[in-house]
């Protein structure tokens, strides 16, 4: 076999072995996405009556929350970027990383500095690379959040909104995160989680009735407290969730394509492979025949 | 007499839905029995029990842990950040994580929390075996 259709027949089997692994993996990640739609559909019972509990709480509720207020001149903020633990997922993490970095540029352009908040390996890597100020992070469960998760990174925001600008706290919480639209559409998308907008109008009462008058125990107020540390929460594992099933879509497209382009790549190679071979043979004929030629011509000669 | 409908909500899943005689919820400022034609009420749920009989008279109790509860017109929601029937408590391991908070000591708040909740947890499930 001549060297030349060596090496061809090595780089099919190379090709042939990566799209193997690309093909096992946009299999798990499609399963992946189905589970992650479940957990999304799953959480969205909680979410309708918890806004529906605090849309009712707020239209009682006299008094602004300490979560409501603040408004005015800002000059801290904190920005809760969520991304992908693990990579080969096409654009998903640096998409997020691009908004993260154009929400920063807009609030830095307002005189705000931006405190980052940090989820997925991918969004710390991008961070410390550049040697930048990391104000929290946490890694190692993007693909499957649990509400503990979302809890631990509520509580530190909640914090950070809660401590006085003097002392290192942030006036407004942004996040950024992947919104999963439907199987093949995925937007990156960016929302202020506090100050709280104004909810009342996301949720309108069943039936077009004005909410009841509800009865509150302990208080309107004790309850809006109550419940604004779960909405937030929610929030943020809302979009954990979300994100998760963006990533996992985003990621089989990307070993789809990868396939895909395995597939051409090995069905090129092979037709070069032939030609290749093909040449091979055609030489050894023409040398045979040369060889007879050579021969013939000699013993006619003598 | 009417009857409840009842949808009990945990953050990742619903719990439990169906209809019901009373339900008897343990809020900040104490117990609460609701029976049909309760006035709307929106209370925050201290951790502990929430109790319900069904239509046919079936006793249900569930562990509940950091909710708040709703009543409206003979609808009653409960939302938690963790629910669990009775029957899905893992005794075995509720018993281990008492002995582990138990270990642990009660000197924060935390750690009084997770005592209780794991007492909690353990009395809702002997509920069932008994």
């Amino acid at each position: 076999m001549g060297a030349q259709l060596r090496v061809f027949r090595r780089r099919i089997k190379s090709v042939g072995a990566t799209k193997k692994i690309t093909k096992a993996m946009e299999l798990i990640a499609s399963s992946r996405i189905v589970k992650a739609q479940q957990r999304v559909d799953a959480a969205l019972p909680y979410t309708t009556e918890l806004l529906r509990a605090l849309s009712a709480a707020a239209a009682h509720s006299q008094s602004g929350h300490l979560f409501v207020g603040k408004e005015g001149e800002h000059t801290r903020a904190a920005m809760c970027l969520i991304t992908a633990d693990r990579g080969l997922a096409g654009a998903y993490s640096s998409a997020a990383i691009k908004e993260g970095e154009a929400l920063t540029r807009l609030l830095n352009d307002k005189g705000i500095t931006v405190r980052p908040y940090l989820v997925g390996r991918k969004a710390v890597g991008f961070y410390r690379f550049r040697e930048r100020d990391i104000a929290g992070q946490w890694t190692g469960f993007t693909d499957q959040p649990t509400y503990e998760a979302a809890a631990e990174i509520a509580a530190a925001l909640i914090e950070a909104f809660l401590t006085p600008v003097e002392e290192g706290g942030c006036e407004e919480i942004h996040l950024v995160y992947t919104h999963f639209e439907n199987m093949a559409v995925q937007r990156v998308a960016t929302r202020r989680l506090l100050p709280v907008e104004i909810v009342q109008d996301e949720v309108p009462p069943p039936d077009g009735q004005p909410y009841p008058l509800y009865n509150f125990e302990p208080s309107p107020q004790g309850v809006l407290d109550a419940l604004l540390p779960k909405y937030i929460t929610n929030l943020v594992y809302t979009a954990l969730l979300l994100s998760a099933a963006s990533e996992h879509a985003a990621r089989r497209r990307a070993m789809k394509s990868a396939t895909d382009n395995a597939d051409d790549l090995m069905k090129s190679l092979t037709r070069q492979a032939n030609q290749a071979r093909q040449a091979e043979i055609t030489q050894e004929i023409s040398e045979i025949v040369g060889g007879a030629d050579a021969l013939s011509s000699a013993n006619a000669g003598s | 007499m009417g009857e409840l409908l009842v949808d009990l909500v945990a953050v990742d899943r619903q719990v439990w839905s169906g209809q019901a005689k009373i339900v008897v919820a343990k809020t900040v400022d104490g117990e609460m029995g609701i029976l049909p034609q309760h006035e709307p009420v929106l209370a925050v749920l201290a951790d502990g029990t929430v109790r319900l009989e069904t239509l046919d008279g079936k006793r249900m109790v569930f562990a509940v842990h950091g909710g708040f509860f709703s009543v409206d017109r003979d609808r009653v929601t409960i939302l938690a950040e963790s629910a669990e029937a009775s029957d899905e408590i893992d005794v075995v391991r509720a018993e281990s994580a008492l002995e582990r908070a138990r270990a642990a000591g009660l000197d924060s708040p935390e750690e009084v929390a997770a005592y209780h909740r794991a007492e909690t947890r353990l009395r809702v499930a002997s509920t069932h075996t008994r």
